[in-house]
């Protein structure tokens, strides 16, 4: 019976609200350029600080040194240690997040405006001068060396691990940014003074605020914190070539499910067909309950709790990889539908009716993105280290819908190809063979 | 530097929220309960519907058949083909999902804030008119099994948790996971499936909470108008679990697994939660597990363990007070490379003792109460949050009025109440204390 929907329809046809949202381009006198979202109505604001090049700057040799050099600058400045420096930011119930990612460290802050100035100036002395003092680097290292022990263990971890190690060879891609136990060993505080130099500079920082804070304000606020970073990074690192051939490998671990990660090369986030690639993925196994995937896998077989896929578009690599769980008498069958779906979407594509109702959803959610100071913070910065435009959210909409079946057609047979498919599988699963 | 156990432990700190001005509620003849945060912001609204049925509900030997019907629940209706609920909302730009847990089920829907209406009518139908065949139970329940595997059987630390806390409790069902242990989720039945739904699935059971873009008038008359012809259930029964005996030895559990890589021991105590009208030892025992271990770095059992003796990585105390029924406080400690669990253990308790017989630090205090002030503000800012805060608290035992004083209750709790509940609590004989270890390290 459709009667219900029937009657519905005229409600989905109402076009969504545009989006409501208004960014303002803020230049500091000390050269700093922020996007901000004015929103006046709760007394905080969130600030997002993002340095490009992150843990991909660990030097030959280092791996490991950006992320500890983070996990440190919470852990003491100046005169204060780690306790004296939390004691304050708690006093002020001030929140700091440091944060060190393949392309990025990210700083994300979230003030009270009643003490934002003292809020500011504890956060200055924390990126400007962190005290790196031995006790607290073997502290850190500890609890780094006890992440790397648990990862070990995660089969998740030593599936993506390896299909990283394989596809990336030596570049930093291809090695989890915490580094290894032996290279953790070996950082010493030198390393870490270099790596705040190399990771925090002026030249690299991209800057997103939302909330009760006016561009002038805004302005004076980085010139305080950010004005005396050095002035210029390490050269940012060079391309990761993708090494990985098609195949199956199984990596034995004892464990009633087994994980699987797989793919291929992926596309880059400035190519004319990222929009057409986005599409085609989130269709493929971005759209969560909706996609393909997790129709075939989960809805129609009950194979797996959850299966997706993402353009893992990294700024000096890109992989086109998925993710899925399943018992380890069910991985094969799983393998054979994934290999299937991937086949069918390099050569037929999408339907009309996939694209059509992609767009709906895409365009639709667009908006309610923006919600929440954080969100936008994080939003603005994501924007302008992706090299955006900040009219970017008035046209982004536009360059959905202006992709075609015949985009699409064209993307799926250079994205898709199952001649390259690699399955990276943790556990013990039947009748499924390493291949190399 | 976070530990990554960090993330398994709730912060406590994040959920306080004080009567705002922009909070309505109203009750629908049928008995369904409306909870509206207006938030204009942006044209966005959360809407959720809450059921006062849980895990903790379910029949004897049924482990699992709320959570698994819960996920049935995307399976059509008389009006709806099967994932056609989850197709509309993306049709329409939202996002959907729903989660299961001791106490309640819920579902929700964040969508632009001209939807809500399509979204409520959806829920509406949900309520009442479930149709499931034979089939979709059967395909659900392997994909049950698997969520089952990835999210338990493949971490022993779920596995670990799961045991203790079939140990914690002697006689209530929160021993049991809401999962459902895999002998008896493995036959649920399309049948379990519908009796579940048709005891509780009722507007006199349910609570609608809409956050967002909305005004009050406005989601009261479509609710009137989608909810309010829909039949109350006359039969409810009434909420009354059976209660657990007096707790008279401790328990201990020692469990070991190929997969462990760091070990940990973990214990954790019978304890009091709060209840309408009565909140005030509960805010005793928020405070007193922020004080013990809410800060790495500034609580006494970090300053202890992680900074002055380095006999452990992470340690930390935890409490949440919101349950319908008696809750846990723990304390965990993760040892540093070399520190036997024994050691860990004994130093924990000495610590503990230590931190019984001092004074407590007005500064930690003061600092721990401006943090409790700044959450209301942070938590302003997330829709689903709010939503969520108000929905668990109605689905636990707790009025609009307990949600609003609560702020005030942790603002007014003494040194002697901390004192007092400690007291209280630490008794080992309500105590499981576990070890977490590696195959072949035991210990």
């Amino acid at each position: 019976m459709r009667i219900f929907l029937t009657a519905l329809s005229t409600l989905i046809l109402i076009p969504l609200s545009a989006l409501a949202i208004d960014i303002q381009e803020v230049k500091s006198k000390g050269g700093f350029t922020a996007w901000l979202v004015e929103e006046h109505s709760i007394p905080f604001v969130s600030i997002d600080i993002s340095f490009k090049g992150g843990a991909s700057l660990d030097l030959p040799g280092k791996r490991g040194a950006t992320n500890l050099m983070v996990g440190l600058l919470e852990e003491g400045t100046g005169d204060m240690d780690a306790r004296d420096f939390a004691a304050a930011a708690e006093g002020l119930a001030a929140s700091f997040g440091f944060d060190a990612y393949n392309d990025s460290v990210s700083i994300s802050a979230k003030m009270l405006t009643e003490n934002r100035d003292q809020a500011v100036a504890l956060l200055r002395r924390a990126l400007i001068e962190p005290r790196f003092d031995q006790v607290s680097i073997d502290r850190v290292k500890s609890q780094v060396q006890s992440i790397i022990l648990s990862d070990s263990k995660n089969p998740e971890d030593i599936a993506s691990r390896a299909f990283s190690a394989a596809a990336f060879g030596d570049h930093p891609y291809g090695s989890g940014l915490n580094g290894t136990e032996e290279s953790v060993e070996g950082l010493n505080r030198d390393d870490l003074i270099a790596a705040h130099h190399n990771a925090m500079a002026q030249d690299r920082i991209f800057i997103g605020a939302s909330g009760d804070i006016t561009p002038d304000e805004l302005a004076a606020l980085l010139d305080d914190l950010l004005g005396d970073l050095p002035a210029v990074g390490a050269p940012m690192p060079k391309q990761a070539e993708y090494q990985l051939t098609n195949g199956v490998t199984v990596i034995p671990y004892e464990t009633p499910q087994s994980v699987a990660v797989f793919g291929h090369q992926g596309i880059e986030r400035h190519d004319d067909d990222f929009f057409a690639a986005f599409i085609l993925n989130h269709v493929f196994g971005g759209a969560g309950f909706e996609s393909r995937l997790m129709s075939e896998v989960r809805e129609k077989r009950g194979l797996t709790y959850g299966i997706g896929s993402s353009l893992y578009s990294l700024d000096h690599g890109q992989l086109f990889i998925g993710q899925v769980a399943s018992s380890n008498d069910r991985m094969a069958e799983v393998i054979t539908v994934v290999t299937d779906e991937w086949t069918r979407m390099a050569e037929s594509g999408l339907t009309a009716e996939e694209l059509s109702a992609a767009k709906t959803f895409l365009t639709g959610a667009y908006p309610l993105r923006f919600d929440g100071n954080s969100r936008i913070a994080g939003i603005l910065t994501g924007m302008q280290s992706t090299g955006l435009d900040i009219a970017y959210p008035d046209t982004r909409n536009d360059k959905v819908n202006a992709v075609t079946l015949a985009d699409i057609a064209r993307v799926a047979k250079r994205l898709m190809r199952p001649e390259d498919l690699r399955y990276v599988v943790v556990g013990q699963p039947d009748n499924v063979e390493n291949t190399d | 530097m976070k530990h990554i156990f960090a993330a398994l432990i709730l912060s406590v700190i994040a959920a306080p929220l004080s009567a705002q001005d922009n909070v309505k509620s109203f009750t629908l003849a049928n008995g369904m309960e409306g909870v509206v945060i207006e938030d204009h912001r942006s044209p966005v609204v959360v809407n959720m519907v809450w059921y006062r049925a849980g895990a903790a509900d379910e029949p004897r030997g049924k482990s699992g058949i709320a959570h698994m019907l819960e996920h049935l629940l995307f399976k059509g209706t008389e009006n709806l083909a099967p994932g056609e609920f989850s197709k509309t909302v993306a049709a329409n730009g939202g996002s959907d999902n729903a989660f299961t847990a001791k106490d309640y089920t819920a579902y929700f829907q964040r969508v632009a804030a001209d939807r809500l209406e399509l979204m409520m009518k959806m829920e509406a139908d949900r309520m009442r008119n479930l149709r499931i065949s034979e089939e979709d139970v059967l395909t659900e329940r392997d994909v049950v099994l698997e969520e089952r595997n990835q999210r338990t059987d493949s971490d022993p630390s779920a596995l670990f948790g799961e045991q203790r806390t079939a140990a914690q409790y002697l006689n209530h069902p929160y021993g049991i996971p809401i999962i459902g242990w895999r002998h008896e989720a493995e036959k649920l039945s399309r049948a379990d499936a519908l009796a579940f739904y048709e005891t509780y699935y009722s507007p006199n059971n349910a609570i609608l909470v809409v956050a967002g873009d909305v005004t009050t008038a406005d989601v009261q008359a479509l609710a009137e108008k989608h909810f309010g012809p829909l039949e109350p259930s006359l039969d409810l029964p009434v909420r009354a679990r059976v209660l657990e005996p007096p707790h008279l030895a401790e328990r201990r559990l020692k469990f070991s697994d190929e997969r462990v890589a760091q070990p940990y021991i973990i214990r954790s105590y019978l304890a009091p939660e709060r209840n309408a009208g009565e909140q005030s030892e509960a805010a005793a025992l928020t405070i007193l597990a922020e004080l013990l271990g809410g800060s790495s770095q500034t609580s006494f059992l970090g300053k202890r363990l992680q900074f002055d003796e380095q006999i452990a990585v992470y340690s930390s105390a935890f409490y949440s007070g919101q349950s319908l029924d008696a809750t846990t406080f723990g304390l965990v400690v993760v040892p540093a490379a070399n520190v036997s669990l024994q050691d860990a253990e004994d130093a924990l308790d000495r610590v503990v003792a230590e931190f019984l017989e001092q004074p407590i630090n007005q500064e930690q205090m003061g600092r721990i109460k401006q943090q409790i002030k700044a959450s209301e503000i942070y938590g302003r800012d997330s829709l689903r949050g709010l939503a969520n805060s108000y929905g668990s608290a109605l689905t636990q035992g707790l009025t609009l009025k307990d949600v609003a004083a609560w702020p005030e209750v942790l603002a007014a709790v003494t040194e002697e109440d901390i004192k007092a509940a400690a007291a209280k609590v630490f008794d080992r004989r309500q105590a499981v204390t576990g070890w977490l270890m590696r195959k072949g390290e035991e210990q």
